[in-house]
């Protein structure tokens, strides 16, 4: 059974469609790309695929998560999937996390809330011991003052890699992260790559990166969806896709990308 | 020819925390200058410091040889008349409740330049590839790529001799970055531009020279091709080597 399978989505507000007719599927495992540019429709297929689409977007067609279909489904039934099933990581780790809340407080929260779900209550050395686990996962340095520090006292990159705890403490089968490292400088950002592929791989997670970047998909996904105004406009291997790209409209992004990648010279 | 030479320049907002340390470099007539740094390298304060926005805590910024002086009016008038700025938002720097015409115009009026304006303002749209009827729209009627053409027209009305632009390409969309990068790189056959920039990939594409900035200090400075080719510090490597690529 795939993880996750969207047939012909369609989100409308008022009478204008934002995504049209799109399917998309991700099988357990699979490391997937949606590339799109401002207004593609990819952060809002992403939100649609955990129910969380903001009132008064009007998601239409099929959705089904982990088996499970997503569209029309009570609240208490996607809040089941939230966290069990996907996890999230967004692009502004800043408004992501409470402010007012302890990094160790934060990562907590999921932590207790998985064990409540499965049933068990889990004491509070042991909740703290993984907590250290996750933070370890995210190779943050000094884990004693990271705890205790409130969000604003670390560095962006230290804040993403709380947020990519938080989600990886949920145990999800699939990663969804929102251009993650578009806020973040670019060594923040290969550092950030690296560790969302490594963990995805390690924990046998699936993930749908999404970012407006093809060389930063390029470095994570192995499929590629490339949307335009809420469209489909080619789908397959990032390799097939990025080397021989078939719609005029990837073609013109991939040759955009190139040109930059071709003014920095040969790879050092 | 030298344009601007900042001499040793050094500045803080408190004294014990100096942003940026001892930075001198020329920008020359007619050779594009890129300043990479990343977050916390001293770029948008180095950048403050040449519009005139801050004072330098020491050392000379010189405009043509003669020293920046923010208190002499005439100084800066001329300055301003020669370097005109771009921002990274299109969204925040036109406004909102300007008809274009009047938002280019705004260099023209404030330097009290005399001439035809009207005949100035349809020459730098064209310059920047908009329609002459753009004059009589308001920013909400442009798209993003729109708008940044918007505030390119308003930097080049008064002919200045350098733009310094901030980030100026960041926020827009890859498609339309491109097209940005080609019009700067057009632009820049009249006109100087110091890019100052996040982006390696969008400076090698436009700038002959780079400066590399890390924690306030000039790192590295020379000739694009060459510090891409054999970048020398070890922090220059580092930021190379993290530009994502294509894959082969």
């Amino acid at each position: 059974m795939s993880l996750l399978r969207i047939e012909n989505l369609t989100i409308r507000t008022g009478g204008q469609a934002l995504v049209k007719d799109m399917s998309l599927v991700i099988e357990p495992g699979a490391r997937v790309g949606l590339i799109g540019e401002s207004g593609s429709g990819k952060s809002l297929t992403a939100l649609a695929a955990i129910g969380l689409l903001p009132p008064g977007l009007k998601p239409e067609g099929s959705i089904l998560l982990d088996g499970v279909q997503v569209i029309g489904a009570p609240e208490e039934k996607l809040k089941a999937l939230r966290g069990r099933t996907a996890a999230f990581v967004f692009q502004e780790p800043l408004t992501a996390l409470d402010p007012l809340m302890k990094i160790g407080r934060q990562v907590a929260e999921p932590i207790a809330r998985r064990h409540r779900r499965d049933g068990r209550s889990a004491g509070r050395q042991e909740i703290v011991a993984e907590v250290r686990h996750y933070l370890e996962r995210v190779a943050l340095p000094d884990i004693d003052r990271i705890m205790n520090a409130y969000p604003f006292q670390i560095s962006g990159g230290q804040r993403q890699r709380v947020a990519i705890a938080m989600a990886l403490a949920c145990r999800p089968k699939l990663l969804i992260a929102d251009e993650p490292t578009t806020a973040l400088d670019v060594t923040t950002q290969a550092e950030i790559l690296e560790l969302l592929s490594t963990l995805v791989r390690e924990e046998g997670m699936a993930l749908l990166f999404i970012s407006h970047d093809l060389p930063v998909v390029a470095k994570v996904a192995e499929e590629v969806t490339v949307l335009r105004r809420g469209q489909v406009v080619e789908q397959g291997p990032v390799r097939s896709v990025f080397g021989s790209p078939q719609h005029e409209y990837t073609k013109m992004l991939v040759d955009a990308a190139a040109a930059f990648d071709r003014a920095l010279g040969a790879q050092q | 020819m030298t344009l601007i030479s900042v001499d040793s320049v050094a500045f803080g907002y408190s004294r014990k925390e100096p942003v940026l340390h001892d930075v001198s470099f020329t920008v020359k007539k007619g050779v594009n200058l890129g300043l990479v740094g990343e977050s916390g390298s001293g770029k948008s304060t180095i950048l403050k410091l040449l519009l005139g926005l801050e004072r330098p805590s020491s050392g000379v910024i010189r405009f043509e040889g003669q020293p920046m002086n923010l208190n002499d009016r005439e100084f800066m008038r001329r300055y301003r008349r020669a370097v005109q700025a771009v921002f990274q938002d299109p969204y925040s720097s036109l406004d909102p409740r300007q008809k274009v015409e009047a938002i280019i115009a705004e260099p023209l009026r404030a330097l009290k330049i005399p001439g035809d304006h009207r005949a100035a303002i349809e020459q730098a749209l064209a310059d920047v590839g908009l329609p002459v009827d753009a004059i009589s729209r308001y920013p909400h009627e442009f798209s993003g790529g729109q708008r940044q053409r918007i505030a390119l027209a308003r930097a080049i009305v008064a002919r200045p001799q350098l733009v310094l632009a901030d980030e100026a390409v960041s926020a827009l969309d890859l498609s339309t970055r491109i097209r940005i990068v080609d019009l700067l790189k057009d632009l820049s056959k009249a006109i100087t531009i110091l890019l100052v920039s996040h982006d390696l990939g969008v400076v090698a594409a436009l700038c002959e020279e780079i400066i590399i900035l890390e924690k306030g200090r000039i790192v590295e400075a020379g000739r694009t091709e060459d510090i891409l080719a054999r970048p020398q510090h070890p922090y220059t490597r580092k930021l190379l080597a993290s530009v994502p690529r294509m894959p082969a």
